[in-house]
């Protein structure tokens, strides 16, 4: 036992905001004083959030959990051998034998929470840089044959087929293309996206450089929302290296062929997650929404042919390049191929990050993986696919998470983020929150958004105060109509789907009751 | 951020320098300048318009358009609390209130000794683990009444 036991405090940004910073220097710090030498590895979070921050050891068994640990905790841990792996009222067993972990199908979070995010030699000892290597003895139509052929769609929310998009901009003459990654996360209760970025930012980095060299793109920017610091400084860092290594740059690992990857940092607009206000905002212009046609694709940033993908998009590429088409689409239902990270949030009792093949229910993610809710009361609804998502009652909770299932009960899957509320929660309430979210943000450049969305406010809340409460309903249906068909994007375009999925499926919280035969 | 402090013209001119020449430079300008100085001044517009030959409606344009850049010195410390649904649904909204009262002063605004600004934040991504507050660039998870102002406390003494 003479080299240094491995001790692992993820620098995750949920870790950090739960004390691993100071808990890592506990643990320095106790083991100096000991005269114990050890090594600490700041990997990512392994998404159990409940346990955070959660304290790794390596043994001869695998690695040994410990959490969630306070600073308070750690002279008792050493005390109690935690070193080796000894028992704790903390101790967790080995990571990988936790439940919550061990029922995962981690493909696009292979290495999340396992490896050290800005260490290129871990990333390459776990299949790191394995998918770009296969692309480059590849043309650019064969890698996006494999794309398509794996059946991976937009990550994002839209879930449109990504080898297709891929199709069009190769298709596209100029002398400029661009790769762009929307990494504007800006939904509540989705923070898969942020995982990716802070806790493997290589991957996201490889998915690019594939994407550049199936479409002809040589320059590559990932947008970040501002209100992700972490994300940008550990992306920064993860270039810098990649670059210094030969896998970005203008002869990428000896191939003659040029990739360059830059951060741009949003300024806290929740439209630039729209693909076309990012790509304004990228351009350093207001983040107003362009009308569509022409595609970015074809005329996107700086007017040049643009591939816009999800964070989780591209970083589920390099997985279907190394493993192959056939690998990837093998997991899911339906037309839903592949696996999507989910994202359990709000009031949950284990939240945290669940990939699994689509095709489970909501109510295995839930009860299953959730443990039902933090207060320990009835899961009352829960809203799928952000702010935009409906509200879903427990009668739809057996619905299988796939892109048609969702969409025939009008509600969405979209970037996987579960938002769960208990019995305390009025959806009267939630339902004005979404209008007056939808009033904060809007671009302004048409009109069923950008004032459909303040009259939703003021007809809600005489809905709330009961002053005309039937005319009020019908006025507000028709509102949300309007939004639905006359609104440029998804941002007016979807406010309707919490608002009316509310007031269909909680009507007594708005002090009506539900019409007959009236679905969400 | 003292109030009556004069700006670092010079701060300005060299972010100006130092970026103008950036595919799509406004957004790293601006960045550039609230990072350097605190907040946008309105002296800047015109300095950035004619570094990037645009009018100065559309550098306004822009800096009003995200919620992101101040144009006026924020208080000492900034507290942004996540308004956003999952915190709301672990009592973000009560936490958002109890900070209104204990600061006395609504979101969107500072404190009349200065040292505090209050603002929204739609998502800080740990959404797991709320509610959530950021103070001065510190992200804080898991937040309730005791901690928040146990946070303010240690925030006051430094002044």
């Amino acid at each position: 036992m003479n080299a240094p036991m491995t001790v692992y405090v993820p620098r995750d940004s949920a870790a950090i905001a739960l004390g691993a910073d100071a808990v890592a220097a506990a643990i320095v710090q106790e083991a100096q004083r000991r005269g114990t030498e050890i090594r600490l590895v700041r990997n990512g979070s392994r998404g159990m959030f409940w346990l955070e921050p959660l304290v790794e050891v390596t043994t001869a068994q695998g690695r040994v959990a410990y959490g969630p640990v306070d600073v308070a905790d750690v002279a008792g841990l050493f005390d109690s051998g935690f070193l080796q792996g000894a028992a704790h009222a903390l101790a967790c067993g080995l990571t990988e034998e936790i439940p919550y972990l061990k029922n995962q199908e981690r493909l696009t979070f292979a290495r999340v929470g396992i490896t050290d995010p800005v260490a290129l030699d871990d990333y390459l000892a776990h299949e790191g840089y394995a998918g770009l290597r296969r692309a480059l003895g590849m043309t650019g139509a064969d890698i996006i044959k494999e794309v398509l052929d794996s059946g991976l769609r937009g990550r994002g929310g839209a879930a449109f087929p990504t080898g297709i998009k891929w199709q069009t901009v190769a298709a596209a003459q100029a002398a400029q293309k661009y790769i762009v990654c929307n990494a504007d996360e800006g939904d509540s209760g989705t923070f898969s996206d942020r995982m990716m970025m802070e806790d493997d930012p290589f991957v996201l980095i490889e998915g690019m450089t594939i994407a550049g060299l199936a479409v002809g793109a040589t320059a590559g920017y990932v947008y970040v929302r501002s209100e992700y610091p972490h994300a940008i400084a550990t992306l920064n860092q993860a270039i810098e290296v990649a670059t210094a290594a030969g896998y970005l740059g203008s002869n990428i690992l000896g191939s003659g062929k040029a990739f360059e990857l830059a951060v741009r940092m949003g300024a806290g607009a929740y439209i630039c997650g729209e693909e076309t206000a990012l790509l304004e905002s990228l351009e350093g212009k207001r983040g107003v929404v362009r009308a569509k046609p022409p595609l970015p694709a074809l005329q996107g940033l700086f007017g040049q042919p643009t591939a816009i993908n999800n964070v989780i998009t591209l970083a589920t590429v390099p997985i279907v390049l190394a493993r192959g088409a056939a690998f990837y689409k093998n997991y899911g239902v339906g037309r839903s191929h592949g696996t999507l990270p989910f994202q359990l949030a709000g009031n949950i009792r284990q939240g945290g990050l669940v990939e699994k093949a689509f095709g489970l229910s909501l109510r295995q993610l839930l009860e299953d993986f959730g443990g039902g809710s933090a207060s320990g009361r009835p899961i009352r609804a829960v809203q799928v696919g952000g702010p935009l998502g409906a509200y879903m009652p427990p009668t739809q909770f057996d619905t299988a998470l796939d892109y048609e299932a969702f969409a025939a009960i009008g509600a969405m899957v979209g970037h996987g983020g579960l938002v769960v509320f208990d019995d305390s929660v009025d959806m009267a309430r939630q339902a004005r929150y979404a209008m007056q979210f939808c009033a904060i943000e809007s671009c302004g450049k048409c009109t069923p958004c950008r004032i459909g969305s303040t009259r939703g406010v003021e007809v809600i809340d005489h809905i709330i105060a009961n002053q005309n409460r039937p005319q009020q309903v019908h006025l507000l249906r028709d509102l949300c109509d309007t939004m639905v068909n006359g609104s440029l994007c998804a941002m007016g375009g979807m406010t309707p789907f919490p608002v009316l999925s509310a007031l269909n499926h909680f009507p007594e919280d708005f002090g009506v009751v539900a019409p007959a035969g009236q679905a969400a | 951020m003292n109030r009556e402090q004069p700006f670092d013209i010079s701060a300005v001119r060299e972010v100006i320098a130092a970026r103008r020449d950036m595919p799509g430079a406004m957004l790293p300008i601006l960045h550039g300048i609230q990072e350097a100085i605190g907040f946008v001044p309105a002296d800047a517009v015109p300095m950035i318009a004619d570094a990037l030959n645009v009018s100065r409606a559309e550098v306004h344009g822009v800096i009003s358009f995200y919620h992101h850049f101040r144009q006026q010195p924020a208080g000492l410390h900034v507290m942004q609390i996540c308004r956003a649904e999952a915190c709301q649904a672990v009592g973000g909204e009560m936490l958002a209130r109890h900070a209104e009262q204990a600061l006395g002063c609504a979101f969107h605004e500072t404190t009349a000794d200065g040292k505090f600004t209050l603002e929204p934040v739609y998502c800080l991504g740990l959404c797991a683990c709320g509610p959530n507050l950021v103070v001065d660039g510190q992200l804080h998870a898991r937040m309730n009444i005791v901690k928040l102002n146990q946070l303010l406390q240690s925030k006051r003494e430094i002044s």
